[in-house]
This record gives C-alpha cells, sequence and structure tokens, in this order.
C-alpha cells in the first residue's frame, strides 16, 4: 500500500482543545490522518505541536475535544482517556522532540522494550524461565535484531545506546517505536540535529519506513524541504490554531503560513 | 505492501560506537594527569586521618607532614594501575559480543560495560572464582570462630538486603528511605508469631516475607505516583511510623522488645547436644562454636544464592527491562506500552519481600529484637550498600555489603576513628567511582545468523490484523 486512501482516516481529531491555566496551548484542532499517508505538522516554535502529540498519546488529557484512532479500517477507539501505555498498546507509537532512549541500555534492549506489550512472562515466569518464556525471550530478541539489521543499527546492537553516534540515536527512537507494532507512528521533530546528509538520509527513511512496515506517519518537522518533498499533506499550527491545510504545494503559496512563518503583521 | 520493497533500508550503517583513536602520547598524558589528579584529591582528604595526630600525653596535635608525599605517591600509582586494568579488560567483551553477533569489532570500543568486571565474565576465570568463592564460604564455620560466623550471619543479611533494596532503587529507580520498615515486619512477625502462636522458623520465613510484601503492595499504592524526592520523603516517613507503631502498640512489648526467638530447627535435631560432640574432636569446629548459628549462617547462604539468582533472572527478563526502562525515562517507558503504576508496584513490593526474609533471619540471629533494630540508619546502611556497591549490580552490592559490615569490624581496633575511615570512604567512592565500586554491566545478547537460518526473511510486522 502506498498513498493514501481518501475518506479512511487513521486517525481524527475533532475540536481538540488543551488549557494550560490561562495559556490556550491548543485551540479547536480538527485534523485529520489518511490511512497509509505521512502527514506533517508544522508552525513556529510554541505553536503547540508537541502538546498536540502529548494529547494523542496520553502525556496530556486534552480540556476539550474529540480524537478518534482506528487502528485498521472499520475499528475506531476514543484516545481521550486512556493511559499512554495503552494507548501505546493500541497501535499510536511515539518518538519524541529531545531524544528519550533509555541510556544505559544496549540498543538491541532498547527494541526489546519496544517489545514489551507482545511478551507475555511475568513473575513466575521470569523467575522459573521456563520454556515459554525462554522461547519468548528468544524470538522477540531476533525480532529486535532482525528490525535493528533492517535499519542499518545491527552492528551496534550490543552497543549501550547513550554510546550511539546523535543520528544513529534518533534512528534508533524510530526503531524503537516500530518494535511496539503502531499503526500510526508520531515523529516528533525527527531531523533536529542532524546534518544536510543525515537529513536526506531520513528522508529516505520515512517514506522507507511507510512502504515497510505498512503504516501511517504523522511528522512534525521545522526543515521545510523535507516536510515538502516527504510528506502528502500539510497542517499548519500557529498560536494553538489550526490555520491552513492541505497538498504541501499549495501550503508553501499560502498567504497565512507566510505570515506566521515571517511574523509579518 | 508493494513487491519491489526492499528488504533493508539503502543507507550507509552508522559507525559502530566507540571513542575516537587519540595518539597514545596524548593518552599516556591524559593518565598521568589523571592519576595525579586522584592523588592531590586523596591526599587532600586523607589529611586529617594521615598527617595530624592528637598527642594524648602532651595534649597537642603532632603534625607528620612527612607521611604525605608517601601517601600521594601511593595513590598516584594505585589511581594508575587501577585506569590501566579498567581500559585493558574493557575492550574483550564488547569486542567479542559484536564479532559473534557478525558485526565488525569496533575499533577501541569502551562502553561504560567495560570494567575491571568482566575479567569476571571471561567463562572458565569466571567459574574458578565462583566456585573457589562457593567453597570458602561453605567452609568458614569448619574453621573459622565463632564471632567470625556471627559476622558473616549479619554481613549476609545485610546482603540480601542490599540485592532486594536493588531491585527498587538499583533496577527500578525508586528512592526507597524506609527500607528498615519491611525488615522491621520481617523480624516482628516472626517473633509475635512464635510468642502468641509458637509457630517455628520455618513456618515464618514465608509469612514473614508474605508481611513484608503485602505491606509493601498496600504503602505502594498510594505513593508510587510519586517519584524522586517526593518518593524518598514519603518511605523515610512511612518507616518512622512503623517504628513509632512498634515502639507505642501494646502487643509488640514496646521498647523491651521480644525476647527468646528460636533458631531454624533442622529436623528437630538438637544441633549442640547430638551433633556438635561428634565434630568438635576431630577438629572440625571451634569449641565455642553454636551449631544453631552455624546452621542459621547455611540458611542465610542458601537465601542469599537464591536472591541472587532470582535477581538475575528478574534482571534479564520482560518484567526486569520493564524497571530498568521506568529507571531510565518514565515517559518513555509508557510510550513503549509499559503500565507504569504496574511496574512500580511490583518492583516495590517485591523489593520488600527480600527485606521480609531477612528480617525473619534477623530475628533467628539474634535471639531478641525491640524497634531500635530497625531505625532510619538500618535504611541508610542497606542503601549506602547498594549505592556503594554499584547501583543495580548484584556483585556490587555483595561486595558493598561485605566491606560496609566488615570494614567496621576490623576497624574496631581504631574505635575512635572507625567513623571517620568509614566516612571517608564513602566520600573517596563518590568522588573517584560514583557509579559504584562494580557498576552494573548490560547483558549482551550474542546472536548467530546460524543458528535461525529457517526463518523467514525478516518480515517480522505480522499483518495489521493480528494485533491484540
Ligand atoms: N505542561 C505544560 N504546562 C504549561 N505550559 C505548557 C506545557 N506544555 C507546553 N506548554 C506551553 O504550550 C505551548 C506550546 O508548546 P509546544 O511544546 O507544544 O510547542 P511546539 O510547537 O512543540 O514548539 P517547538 O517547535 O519549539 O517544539 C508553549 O507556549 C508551551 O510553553
Ligand atoms: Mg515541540
Amino acid at each position: 500500500m502506498s498513498g493514501p486512501a481518501p475518506g479512511d482516516p487513521v486517525l481524527s481529531t475533532s475540536g481538540v482543545t488543551m488549557i494550560f491555566g490561562g495559556l490556550t496551548a491548543l485551540s479547536d484542532v480538527n485534523f485529520r490522518v489518511e490511512r497509509g499517508s505521512i502527514t506533517a505538522l508544522i508552525g513556529p516554535n510554541g505553536a503547540g505541536k508537541t502538546t498536540f502529540f502529548n494529547c494523542l498519546t496520553g502525556i496530556y488529557r486534552p480540556s476539550r475535544g474529540i480524537m478518534t484512532f482506528s487502528p485498521e479500517p472499520g475499528r475506531s477507539i476514543q484516545l481521550r482517556k486512556l493511559a499512554p501505555d495503552r494507548i501505546t498498546r493500541l497501535g499510536v507509537a511515539r518518538t519524541f522532540q529531545n531524544i528519550r532512549l533509555f541510556n544505559n541500555l544496549t540498543v538491541l534492549e532498547n527494541v526489546l522494550v519496544g517489545c514489551h506489550s507482545r511478551m507475555k512472562a511475568g513473575l513466575l515466569g521470569a523467575l522459573l524461565r521456563d520454556r515459554g518464556t525462554r522461547d519468548e525471550e528468544r524470538a522477540m530478541a531476533e525480532f529486535s535484531y532482525r528490525l535493528l539489521e533492517r535499519y542499518g543499527l545491527a552492528a551496534s546492537a550490543n552497543h549501550v545506546a547513550k554510546n550511539l553516534p546523535y543520528g544513529a540515536q534518533r534512528r534508533l527512537e524510530i526503531v524503537r517505536a516500530l518494535a511496539t507494532r503502531p499503526a500510526l507512528l508520531l515523529l516528533d521533530e525527527p531531523a533536529a540535529g542532524l546534518n544536510i546528509a543525515e537529513t536526506r538520509e531520513l528522508d529516505e527513511l520515512i517514506r522507507f519506513v511507510r512502504e515497510r512496515e505498512g503504516l501511517s506517519i504523522l511528522l512534525i518537522e521545522h526543515d521545510m524541504s523535507l516536510v515538502m518533498s516527504v510528506s502528502d499533506s500539510v497542517y499548519v499550527l500557529d498560536y494553538g490554531v489550526l490555520i491552513a491545510s492541505g497538498p504541501p504545494a499549495e501550503i508553501r503559496r499560502d498567504p497565512k503560513v507566510v505570515k506566521a512563518y515571517l511574523g509579518e503583521d | 505492501m508493494a513487491q519491489d520493497t526492499q528488504e533493508n533500508l539503502p543507507v550507509p550503517p552508522p559507525p559502530a560506537a566507540g571513542a575516537v583513536p587519540v595518539s597514545a602520547f596524548r593518552r599516556l598524558l591524559g593518565e598521568l594527569r589523571a592519576a595525579a589528579l586522584s592523588a592531590v584529591w586523596f591526599s587532600v582528604l586523607a589529611l586529617p586521618l594521615v598527617v595530624f595526630r592528637i598527642n594524648s600525653a602532651s595534649g597537642r596535635i603532632d603534625y607528620l607532614w612527612g607521611r604525605l608525599p608517601r601517601l600521594a605517591a601511593a595513590a598516584f600509582l594505585a589511581t594508575l594501575t587501577w585506569r590501566f586494568l579498567l581500559r585493558r579488560v574493557g575492550f574483550s567483551r564488547v569486542r567479542r559480543a559484536v564479532v559473534e553477533a557478525g558485526g565488525p569489532p569496533p575499533e577501541g570500543a569502551r562502553g561504560p560495560e567495560g570494567s575491571w568486571l568482566t575479567l569476571l565474565d571471561r567463562a572458565p576465570a569466571k567459574r574458578a572464582i565462583l566456585a573457589a568463592g562457593a567453597l570458602l564460604l561453605l567452609s568458614i564455620p569448619f574453621w573459622a570462630t565463632p564471632y567470625v560466623v556471627t559476622v558473616m550471619i549479619t554481613a549476609l543479611i545485610y546482603i540480601t538486603l542490599g540485592l532486594g533494596l536493588n531491585i527498587v532503587v538499583g533496577v527500578a529507580g525508586l528512592l526507597n528511605l524506609g527500607y528498615a520498615a519491611f525488615f522491621a515486619v520481617g523480624a516482628y512477625t516472626f517473633a509475635l508469631l512464635h510468642a502468641n502462636l509458637g509457630l517455628g522458623f520455618w513456618a515464618c520465613l514465608p509469612l514473614g516475607a508474605l508481611a513484608a510484601t503485602l505491606l509493601g503492595l498496600l504503602l505502594g499504592i498510594p505513593i508510587l505516583r510519586l517519584s524522586g524526592d517526593y518518593l524518598a520523603i514519603v518511605t523515610l516517613g512511612f518507616a518512622e511510623i512503623v517504628r513509632l507503631v512498634l515502639v507505642n502498640v501494646g502487643f509488640t512489648n514496646g521498647p523491651r522488645g521480644i525476647r527468646n526467638i528460636p533458631p531454624p530447627s533442622l529436623l528437630g535435631i538438637d544441633l549442640n547436644g547430638s551433633v556438635k560432640p561428634l565434630l568438635v574432636p576431630r577438629g572440625l569446629l571451634h569449641a565455642d562454636m553454636d551449631l544453631n548459628k552455624v546452621f542459621i549462617y547455611f540458611v542465610i547462604l542458601a537465601i542469599v544464592a537464591l536472591t541472587v539468582a532470582c535477581v538475575f533472572r528478574l534482571e534479564n527478563s520482560r518484567l526486569g527491562r520493564a524497571w530498568l526502562a521506568l529507571r531510565e525515562d518514565e515517559v518513555a517507558c509508557q510510550a513503549m506500552g509499559i503500565n507504569r503504576t504496574r511496574a512500580k508496584l511490583t518492583a516495590f513490593a517485591l523489593g520488600s519481600t527480600w527485606a521480609g526474609l531477612a528480617g525473619v533471619v534477623f530475628a533467628s540471629q539474634i535471639t531478641f529484637i525491640n524497634p531500635q533494630s530497625f531505625t532510619f540508619l538500618t535504611s541508610v546502611m542497606v542503601l549506602s550498600i547498594v549505592v556503594l556497591g554499584g547501583m543495580g549490580s548484584i556483585p556490587g552490592v555483595m561486595i558493598g555489603a561485605v566491606v560496609l559490615i566488615l570494614l567496621p569490624e576490623y576497624l574496631r581496633e581504631f574505635s575512635d576513628y572507625r567513623m571517620l575511615i568509614f566516612g571517608l570512604i564513602m566520600v573517596v567512592m563518590m568522588v573517584f567511582r560514583p557509579q559504584g565500586i562494580i557498576p552494573s554491566t548490560r547483558r549482551v545478547y550474542i546472536y548467530r545468523p546460524e543458528d535461525h537460518a529457517g526463518a523467514p526473511a525478516g518480515d517480522a510486522l505480522p499483518p495489521e490484523g493480528a494485533r491484540p
């Protein structure tokens, strides 16, 4: 599957509003991610993009609004009021603007933590290490290793995550998110801090993830050339309000967007 | 999924993590500077202990400056060798694992997992050391004095406590300053059940552990929303409440405590009456040895062995990884689908289980308990063991307990300076090796592709419908 299938959103929100004390970080956000698409969310600093992700993933509970997630056609789930871990298990995975790896665990273990919800071993399994537990542990280690292999990180599988170069850490965060087997992947500024060559690799990586894993991607990004090249549609947020949405070529020419970015009055 | 999708991402693999090569001369210079720095530090810290001496005859202070250069030189050399060893041994483990994983050996890779402990990981050496250690521990009662056995029992009790608290603090990252409360619950469970119902050690061992676990759960449910400093303060307060209850409630006999707690029974055999006369004439036992103490020694030794096995298995399991993830980053941990509250609660309650076990053994060892045995100082002691030994590291905790329990015993002769030396060691440790004597190492998964030759070529993500 490639390209969006119109009329079948994997995610749709309506009226999402997030108020912190007196600050309205998000106001009435109506958003749609088509199944199989790469959708970008852009906007100036402090526009509320990360806040939107935090609402979707249950870290914040929006003050108002509906968020509907559809892991597969014909099934829809209300995300509001669900705990973050529950949302992940339903099929929404994310990365963080500031890399949040498990620094002192190895690269492979980072991915294994992502496999947590698919494993069953409990306390007794861990203590007795019975056949089932061993098999499961081994199958997941292998799965994780193959996933690392697929994304060019296998050679570092046994390194402690914090020793990876920055670009590889960003990539590992994506791989770790993939290990939870999401239907929707949220990437928060994956290009932040990458150099030009790495950004170009990221462009390829994002397309590859969509094709290979067959999922939908929602992307926050400041790098306009990346956004324009990779995304099927773009939403623009400014001071918590969606000011424009549409295909990248239109967004680029939209006077409101230009104004928000250049700060004209 | 499109048919022509490539198998792997067509990007060059990132360079393996590792240090940038530095010229040998620069490295030597760096090592020398580090050693010199630590010598200076050490001298400054040791100054009051080594140079100033109170002359009790004249009541004045003597200044022994002549000792300082020797001390500094010794510190310098020790640091140099220490760092050299660290560097040498550090490589092997990572390189071996990565080679076996089919990747290229990293150039000069040395993660924080490289420490001198990795020496133990070379299988034959490791097995030899483990066997020698086990033999030594098993033989102690047959050649040592009763005093040594008593001290060893205390050390082993603290190892159990340290390993239990290590799950909470070292692995799951929950700062618990009230661990002594769970220790007390174990001890009092045994004491009270024996005094009132006449239950013996073996019945009370699981009951004490269970009581401590339940208390851990009970306390855990309301407080585990807190983290960091707040958690520390609440656990501290909780331990104080438990202690005050023990002091003030009637049935615990208040500050006077409970006496005549029995030793564990071995199939009803009167050890001192029937077994001891067989051993002593053959020179297999010290004449003053209480065989009940020897039995306690073996019981606690077995408990420690079991604990080590359990903690090791836990650490390298799904549950243990969830705890580690929790310690590393709570938000990311939840984003991996881990139920944070449940993970915290299991770590907290399970850590308490071992305090309960240790408490029962402790009660039967000293035969008399009162609330004074379970003060804040006990909690601090156990916490120090974990921190000194190395958070999250099993061998580290064991060494930490041995150092912190045995050292004060050996320093009895210098009893004036005992606390000073004790404190000094802690300070020096925190300055030079904040990660502990033996920092925790992560398990290295060895992956040999040929094992999985039959596996499908990595079609790892099953179809959508398979998701729960
Ligand atoms: N927990 C919070 N409490 C109070 N205010 C918050 C909180 N989280 C975010 N905000 C505020 O909400 C606004 C939006 O922040 P957000 O992090 O979502 O911006 P962003 O669009 O991601 O910006 P950037 O591009 O810099 O990452 C900011 O003014 C921020 O200060
Ligand atoms: Mg942001």
